[in-house]
């Protein structure tokens, strides 16, 4: 069995003014290919320092992370830049969708930064990834013309259009209401279903109940990890809400 | 990245950003048209003063008396009859690469036709004055050598001068009165057009120095010797020649000898002083322009702090950022110098419709101004870029 993630006593220490802070103390935590992951954690718990290991964006103070069988830790910025390209989708709170930029150039993006010198009809495995987050007939609207659930689509598309590793979402509901939160998470189980290892970091404990594990960070040390009880089904979910409404 | 892409993504963003833009480059427009229209105007009085001067005659040395000195001061030119036809002889016997000479007496007079008077200048010249200035006529002959030695009467008129005496005819066998002798008109000369300091050169007189020196002056010394070489190459050897035979029978350095191409530096070096100076004030404003293009570009970086974290997350290297700042700068820049060019061959055509000057836009101008706000671009664009990809992707964005 393959993992995707696999970390070794990951620590990071702030030098902040005369004192030092301990974001991370230890963290050890692997992750299976196909798993869905909720991290938990209230704010100040070393969860958005996790994440930021976690998706290259920054580099641990010591202990060892392989991410799908490599060693990024001790990489320097532009091997970052390349395994973040290759290997990770992002999906943010804010959507982080270029404005005044079509969805199909918005997805295409990624796969512009690729060096890897593999040749590829971007447009249209960027149109192949908005079809398959259900937005197949907006490819030439602009963020703007879209709701925060398309954008979160739009997002979503683009963290899978490069075949990642792992997609990593932050807080993905947190702009969005409760109806359109549990359609987001209904397309995350979808794709989670057809193999794809996800990484949720959350503060809200019912959305945390559709992955199908949660790991919960406080004070730098994973405190809870366990497999979810009671998980839930997204789309039987939305059915349920529209009985309601 | 393929520089397609980096480019697409250049223009991307002006186009989005299309007012700013635009007056983003306005500086770098305004920078390249004023050079492209001001060096075309000097380029076009240059090219005038070249064209008039070698409308004097090619190959032509000059000869005039003076850089006397007198008790240590310089008398300055023509102070003192030092040249003779002496001088005009030795040079026509010994130089070796002298192919023509004449002297020039010059006086100033009216001369009566037919039709009324007209004051103008009596140049006395040799038959050789017709090749040194390249200057032949349109109807009758040049005088002849016997003329010229027999001190005949004969004139040969300047354009100008003939029309006004003889508006309806050819006057050609006619005759004109200058001073108290009749003179039978040999032939008219061609148009030769303004001189470089604004003079007519059609309003002359030729007549044989002979009969000038007799007729007009009663003078011997002589104010001015014109010569000519067969080849432009001869033009520097002759002028030595010239000098050491005049000093060798003045025994002083009493005579200046000057070349063509000294008249011309002379009259183009103003002009020189003068494009200079246009195209350093029009620089300055593509300076302006530039400080301009890195405002923006640094207003930009901030403005798009989010946009930068994005593309770093998604595996923009910090050299692709630069990359993407910095041909965006170069884009505005090459792109307002296209405008400012295109603005400039208009400006330039409409100076010379309204003016009549002539302007003279070369291709090199062209090519050193669009290249220069390029090079602006650049220059300008570098900080901003440098400040877009040193950003920490954290920190980019989280930026609100």
């Amino acid at each position: 069995m393959t993992n995707v993630i696999q970390t070794e006593q990951l620590v990071k220490t702030y030098a902040s003014g005369t004192n030092e802070v301990h974001a991370l103390r230890g963290i050890d935590l692997t992750v299976a290919k196909g798993e869905f992951v909720a991290i938990m954690g209230t704010s100040g718990s070393g969860k958005s320092t996790l994440m930021n290991i976690l998706g290259c964006l920054d580099t641990p103070t010591s202990g060892a992370y392989l991410l799908d069988g490599v060693r990024v830790d001790g990489l320097d910025k532009n091997a970052l830049a390349a395994i973040r390209n290759q290997k990770i989708g992002f999906v943010f709170q804010g959507f982080n969708l270029l404005p005044r930029t079509t969805a199909i150039e918005n997805v295409e993006l990624p796969m512009l930064y690729d060096r890897s010198g593999q040749k590829r009809d971007t447009r249209a495995l960027a149109a192949a990834a908005l079809k398959r987050v259900g937005l197949g007939q907006r490819l030439d609207h602009q963020p703007s013309e879209l709701s925060g659930g398309q954008q979160q689509r739009v997002a979503i598309a683009r963290a899978l259009v490069t075949s990642p590793a792992l997609i990593l979402a932050d807080e993905p509901t947190g702009n969005l209401d409760t109806h359109t939160s549990i359609e987001v998470m209904a397309l995350f189980q979808e794709l989670n279903e057809q193999g794809i290892t996800i990484i949720l970091v959350t503060h809200e404990s019912d959305i945390a109940v559709y992955a199908n594990r949660i790991v919960e960070v406080r004070d730098g040390r994973i405190r809870r990890d366990e497999a979810v009880k009671n998980r839930r089904s997204a789309a039987l979910d939305i059915t349920r809400f529209q009985e309601v409404a | 990245m393929k520089s397609k892409t980096l480019i697409k993504l250049a223009t991307q963003s002006i186009r989005k950003n299309k007012m700013r833009a635009t007056l983003t480059m306005l500086g770098i427009i305004i920078g390249v048209a004023a050079v492209i229209v001001m060096v075309a105007v000097g380029y076009g009085a240059r090219s005038r003063i070249r064209q008039q001067i070698n409308n004097l005659g090619t190959n032509m040395i000059v000869i005039t008396p003076g850089a006397a000195q007198q008790a240590g001061v310089s008398q300055g030119a023509q102070a003192f009859p030092n040249l003779s036809l002496k001088d005009v002889d030795k040079i026509r016997s010994e130089s070796q690469y002298v192919s023509a000479v004449s002297p020039v007496i010059v006086s100033r007079t009216p001369v009566i036709g037919p039709a009324g008077n007209w004051r103008t200048t009596i140049n006395g010249v040799d038959v050789d004055y017709s090749i040194i200035r390249d200057w032949q006529t349109t109807s009758g002959d040049f005088f002849s050598a016997d003329d010229v030695r027999g001190n005949r009467k004969v004139a040969l008129l300047g354009n100008t001068v003939a029309q006004n005496l003889f508006p309806d005819q050819d006057p050609v066998g006619a005759e004109i009165q200058i001073r108290n002798a009749i003179f039978k008109v040999a032939g008219v000369l061609s148009v030769k057009g303004q001189t470089a300091s604004g003079s007519d050169s059609d309003d002359v007189v030729l007549i044989p120095y002979t009969t000038a020196s007799q007729t007009l002056s009663g003078r011997t010394f002589i104010p001015q010797i014109l010569a000519s070489t067969a080849n432009e190459q001869d033009i520097a050897a002759a002028q030595d020649e010239i000098h050491t035979l005049l000093f060798e029978s003045h025994k002083a350095d009493d005579f200046t000898v000057k070349n063509q191409a000294d008249l011309a530096a002379a009259a183009e070096s103003s002009t020189k002083v003068m494009t200079l100076l246009l195209a350093a004030i029009a620089s300055i404003s593509l300076l302006v322009g530039g400080i301009g293009i890195m405002n923006i570009m640094l207003v930009s970086v901030t403005e798009r702090t989010r946009e930068i974290g994005i593309r770093m997350a998604i595996g923009a290297r910090g050299a692709d950022v630069l990359t993407q700042f910095l041909v965006e700068s170069i884009v505005m820049g090459v792109l307002g110098g296209l405008v400012g060019l295109a603005l400039g061959i208009a400006g330039a055509k409409l100076v010379g419709h309204f003016t009549g000057w002539e302007t003279v836009i070369s291709p090199l101008i062209m090519l050193v101004a669009v290249g220069f706000s390029g090079a602006v671009g650049i220059f300008f664009g570098y900080y901003p870029a440098r400040k877009a990809a040193a950003l920490n992707p954290i920190q980019a964005l989280r930026y609100e």
